[in-house]
């Protein structure tokens, strides 16, 4: 590396700045936070789906020395009155669940009580032996059963599209040469990050609380907690440094930040709340999807029209939604698209935005069908996908700010070999297995939001940068050190960035593969804004070569600012500090995304995945032992920490395809496998080889760090490529996931 | 989780008084199942009795050249035994098919054969069961029943035995040592565990109080044909959809004795003898094992999700066989063992 490149990280590979912390144990987690005089809060959850609370029988638990309270609706003292203040910045429309509100069972693990003592053994034996009285009603939780009852939703939360339409779908099938018509299954999914929700209230002597909850937005809880409890902001501080894995499972409240407030604030005594494992599966969820797909294409392989529907469950109270659908008319080049989509109201709770959501569904569906149409059609699958390319926005009727699937379908044909594959199903064996080769793809939004940050340079050269932003455990700390490094030509060492906490300039919910963009922007020009003040300071300096230069006329790089014409020409950015006598200088700015560039591009991130399996066809057991993922993301701001991402998608994608589903007894309406043992997701065993590579495109349009997000893309596809390959490899189409072993048999 | 006291014991005599003179004791060795029972309510000891210094970790050949294994080993000091891996692979293959490196570095062996059943509704104390709360009904009949049994249920409980060693112990016909307030005895393997028929709460024939010292391996190991199979829905740490043991002594290509068991179907380790009397004597072709196959499966009844579970036994015996016949352990493949 050539010294004139010390300070220039963007691109590169470092590794985390938070790795340290995390391998000593010394990165603190929500229900970590020692605070003294600590109360603990174990949650009694209802065993019924449905139904009314009688009565809860508190008086033998209350006997039990060291039992402080056992909070229910019978007691919860008067809080908000209505239905905006709890709802979250994320809430789809309808009436959010309000924890212990009412007598009313609205699903099955619902919090009905919360036992409060002064140890956690404590608490949770109390709350074991709480005797609540239930009424039990009828319930309804399966959405198999509501084919035909799916209603569109109005509107559903931020960020929902309404499925469009273009031309006549009917019109072009009829004119196809080659049709399909297919359903495509596959069960709820509960996000189960390692880190189980759990917060800690630290009640200070002045009735002010720290709170520090897992959470991917500190400043969503703090708004959520402060209108229902009618608290200042001064007087409820958010905290959440490190997270055990979000997946969008915190992008909403959960009611353990409510619980442990309340408890708080009643007993005005710090109090911990933590959820147990089986209490992850009692709220949101990806959430049971039914799709239908068809297809049609001329005698060419040009499709000429596709229908797509999706129907999902919603809980009684909330109109959960997502886009399922709307991809499916922007992959592919289409004249006649139908896109439709429904939601069911069960007794359930309402589901929650899970990595990708919509498109890790939609594009399940979409890509197997893809799959179906391309051997219908006599053509290799990814030649098919290479002649619908879609070049623009069909719904749009904009070009993309940047798209290199072509160059990522012919890397990844490239990387995995794909010329070689035969086309006919069950063509290669290799003993007792059946081996087959598949491909899928997908697309996902680039999207920015506004975010603020701060940043702070010290007369040691020390420079600390801050936002609100979450760390998922996905490298934002990381990252946002690289770029406030070469911003200001730092070493990375002496830049230390802070997140998760609402006395830090405020930044949108970590999720959506929106953090890059908006909160790295926000740091960039912070920096720069910073850089401005610095070189106004530079020029005070005595014989200064600065001094006629404009702040686009120097560079910061390697600990000086020079000018860019004339590299020698330069001061050493310490000395600037030191000279000014300045201790330390602070700047604050902010990023907005660019509405005219939104208006006149579509901005969008791509990928494209391989995948081979080899199925014992006897016993029905599916391998993937082999993965290609390749991603057209715009920049990748870190190698490393963006491969990880990749990776852990590829994953989730085979758990998707193989073994993840949360099972309900609609007898008792309960999800059954509601632990980690039954519960399944990929071991090491489960894992081979995944490769990952990006396809990096200059997007000036995007953002200016031409970033557009890698947490969520990588996802899309995968599950699909396996059962493609299942279907090459065996001549089975599976059309419902996961594909258990019994479904081959 | 209730409430309890611990002592540790420092001798199985010592460790049987202190069962008699508690009110609900409980024995526990690595904890990994008793543990979760109570953490989630379903088993409610006010005493535990800790088994871990006991001298009873012991693994030592006998004097008929058999080999004992102490109730106390870990389920890995077991598994890893030179004495196991030459001359009981089929054990160390069944070890190493269950749970994982950190629950099997921390199980006992006689924590292993007491381990409950995972039915899902017997460890959810919002549903009806049988074998945890007798007379309440069984939740798993009509239910979500995929991990349930095939053969040998009854009307009051479908569960299943979990443990993979377990089925290795029964094709190897293995002796349990136990020691009880009025002394010590032994029980065969096959009447070492029961099936549900209407008292689902009772997995196994122990009295109360007693307690597991050892268990013994006949000196017979099939160490050169054998192969342990376990399908299931994720290639490591998760329980046997099924898993066939299999032993074969062979002359030639005639099968000179067999041993059979099966896990993950019934409410015990499933070992079916007179299947074993149709491979004696016979050619090792996929004809027999078909046929034994058929044989073993007769009466398999499904309960639904479990349905596929048949075909899947069916196979998985004429898979296992063959592997055993030919001398290729599971192991030798990589995609269908996880194992290291
Ligand atoms: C997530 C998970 C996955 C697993 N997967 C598998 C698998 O795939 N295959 C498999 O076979 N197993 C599996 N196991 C089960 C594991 O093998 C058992 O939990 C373990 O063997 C129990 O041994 P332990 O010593 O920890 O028993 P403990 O939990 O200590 O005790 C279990 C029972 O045995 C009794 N007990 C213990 N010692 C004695 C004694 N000496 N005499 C009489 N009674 C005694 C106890 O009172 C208790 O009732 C899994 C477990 C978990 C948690
Ligand atoms: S199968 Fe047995 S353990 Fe399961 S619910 Fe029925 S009685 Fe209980």
């Amino acid at each position: 590396m050539s010294t004139d490149s010390n300070t220039k990280y963007v691109g590169k590979a470092p590794n985390r700045v938070d790795g340290p912390l995390k391998v000593t144990g010394t990165a603190k987690y929500a229900a970590e936070f020692d605070v003294p005089d600590l109360a603990y809060g174990y949650v009694v959850s209802s065993p019924v789906a449905k139904g009314r609370i009688r009565k809860i029988h508190a008086d033998k638990v209350l006997g039990l020395p060291g039992v402080l309270h056992v909070f229910s609706h019978e007691n919860v003292p008067g809080l908000a009155w209505f239905d905006r203040s709890y709802k979250d910045d994320v809430a789809p429309g309808g009436s959010p669940f309000r924890p212990l509100h009412d007598d009313e069972i609205k699903f099955n693990m619902q919090p009905v009580a919360l036992v409060v003592a002064d140890t956690f053994e404590l608490a949770r034996y109390a709350a074991s032996i709480l005797e609540v009285e239930y009424e039990v009603e009828k319930h309804e939780t399966d959405i198999e059963s509501k084919r035909d009852e799916g209603y569109e939703p109005g509107r559903g939360k931020t960020g929902y599209m309404p499925p469009q339409r273009r031309e006549d779908a009917d019109k072009g099938l009829e004119q196809s040469a080659h049709r399909i018509r297919h359903e495509y299954i596959h069960g709820a999914q509960h996000h189960n990050p390692m880190e189980m929700f759990g917060a800690t209230v630290h009640y200070h002597p002045d009735g002010k609380l720290t709170i520090y909850d897992k959470t991917q937005g500190v400043y969503n809880c703090q708004q959520y907690i402060t209108k229902i409890f009618g608290l200042s902001k001064d007087e409820a501080r958010v905290v959440n440094l490190f997270m055990g894995g979000g997946f969008g499972s915190g992008l909403r409240p959960q009611y353990e930040l409510f619980l442990s407030v309340l408890a708080a604030l009643e007993l005005k005594r710090s109090v911990r709340v933590t959820l147990t494992r089986q209490q992850m599966f009692s709220f949101g969820h990806r959430p049971h999807t039914l799709q239908t797909l068809e297809l049609g294409t001329g005698p060419d392989g040009a499709l000429l029209g596709l229908k797509h529907y999706a129907l999902h469950e919603t809980s009684r109270f909330e109109d959960y939604t997502e886009n399922v659908v709307n991809w499916s008319g922007m992959l592919y080049k289409c004249p006649n698209v139908r896109l439709s989509y429904g939601i069911s109201p069960l007794d359930v709770y309402t589901p929650l935005d899970m990595r990708a959501p919509g498109a890790a569904t939609g594009s399940f569906a979409l890509e197997v069908a893809m799959d179906e149409m391309a051997y219908e059609a006599g053509l290799d699958p990814l030649e098919f996908r290479r002649r619908n390319y879609a070049e623009e926005d069909q719904n749009k009727k904009a070009p993309f700010s940047s798209k290199k699937l072509r160059e990522a379908y012919d890397e990844g044909a490239r990387r995995f070999g794909w010329d070689k594959r035969p086309m006919a199903p069950r063509a290669t064996r290799e003993g007792n297995l059946l081996v087959g080769w598949g491909v899928a793809g997908g697309v996902w939004d680039a999207s920015m939001q506004k975010a603020a940050a701060k940043a702070t340079i010290t007369a040691d050269g020390r420079l600390t940068v801050a936002s609100a932003a979450g760390e998922n455990g996905t490298g934002t700390y990381t990252i946002m050190a690289q770029i406030a490094a070469e911003t200001l030509g730092l070493p990375l060492e002496a830049v230390t960035v802070r997140l998760g906490d609402t006395t830090l300039p405020e930044a949108p919910l970590q999720g959506g593969s929106w953090t890059a963009a908006s909160v790295g922007t926000a740091v960039k020009n912070t920096c720069e804004a910073l850089g401005e003040k610095l070189l106004k300071l530079a020029q005070k300096m005595d014989d200064s070569p600065l001094k006629d230069a404009k702040p686009e006329d120097v560079e910061f790089v390697n600990g000086l600012i020079r000018l860019r014409k004339e590299p020698q020409q330069s001061v050493v950015l310490r000395d600037v500090l030191q000279v000014s006598g300045e201790r330390e200088i602070e700047v604050d700015s902010s990023a907005m995304p660019n509405p005219v560039n939104m208006q006149k591009y579509s901005m969008h991130s791509h990928n494209v995945v391989f995948a081979e399996v080899k199925v014992d066809e006897e016993l029905g057991t599916v391998h993937v032992t082999r993965v290609v993922n390749v991603v057209a993301a715009g920049r990748i701001l870190n190698q490393k920490t963006a491969r990880s991402q990749v990776l852990g998608s590829v994953v989730w994608g085979i758990s998707m395809a193989l073994m993840e589903e949360t099972v309900m007894d609609h007898r008792y309406g309960r999800y059954m496998n509601h632990n980690y043992a039954e519960y399944h997701v990929p071991t090491n065993a489960d894992v081979r080889g995944i490769e990952v590579y990006f396809v990096e495109e200059e997007d000036p349009h995007v953002n200016p760090l031409g970033v557009k997000g890698i947490g969520e893309v990588g996802l899309l596809g995968v599950a699909a490529a396996i059962t493609n390959a299942v279907y090459h490899a065996t001549g089975k189409r599976v059309r419902s996931l996961p594909i258990y072993l019994d479904k081959l048999l | 989780m209730n409430p309890f006291t611990l002592t540790r014991a420092a001798s199985a005599e010592a460790a049987v008084r202190d069962f008699s003179s508690h009110d609900s004791p409980a024995y526990i060795g690595g904890g990994t199942n008793i543990l979760d029972l109570m953490k989630e309510n379903v088993a409610h000891p006010t005493h535990l009795i800790g088994l871990n210094k006991l001298p009873l970790n012991a693994i030592e050949t006998t004097a008929d050249g058999g080999l004992r294994l102490g109730a106390t080993a870990t389920n890995a000091d077991t598994a890893w035994h030179p004495e196991v891996k030459q001359r009981y692979p089929l054990l160390n293959q069944a070890i190493l098919a269950g749970a994982s490196p950190q629950l099997r570095n921390m199980a006992t062996n006689a924590g292993n054969l007491m381990q409950r059943t995972r039915c899902y509704y017997f460890y959810d104390t919002a549903t009806p069961c049988n074998k945890r709360e007798p007379g309440s009904g069984c939740a798993a009949i009509g239910g979500y029943n995929r991990i349930h049994a095939i053969l040998g249920a009854s009307e009051h409980c479908i569960a299943t035995h979990p443990s993979d060693m377990c089925v290795a112990l029964a094709a190897l016909e293995a002796v349990v040592h136990v020691q009880g307030k009025d002394g010590a005895r032994q029980i065969k393997f096959e009447d070492f565990h029961r099936l549900p028929d209407d008292q689902p709460e009772r997995d196994n024939t122990l009295q109360p109080g007693e307690l597991i010292v050892a268990l013994e391996l006949p000196k017979q190991g099939f160490a050169k044909h054998f192969s342990y199979l376990k399908l299931r829905d994720r290639q490591s740490y998760a329980f046997a959809l099924v898993s066939v043991a299999v032993g074969l002594e062979l002359e030639g290509a005639t099968i000179k004795d067999a041993r059979l068991a099966l896990g993950g179907v019934a409410h015990k380790p499933w070992r079916d003898k007179k299947a074993e009397q149709l491979l004696i004597g016979q050619p090792a072709t996929e004809a027999t094992f078909k046929q034994v196959a058929e044989a073993v499966l007769k009466d398999a009844k499904g309960q639904g999700t479990n349905d596929f579970k048949i075909e899947l036994a069916r196979r998985a015996i004429v898979r296992a066989l063959k592997q055993a016949a030919a001398g290729e352990q599971q192991a030798s493949d990589v995609f269908t063992n996880s194992n290291p």
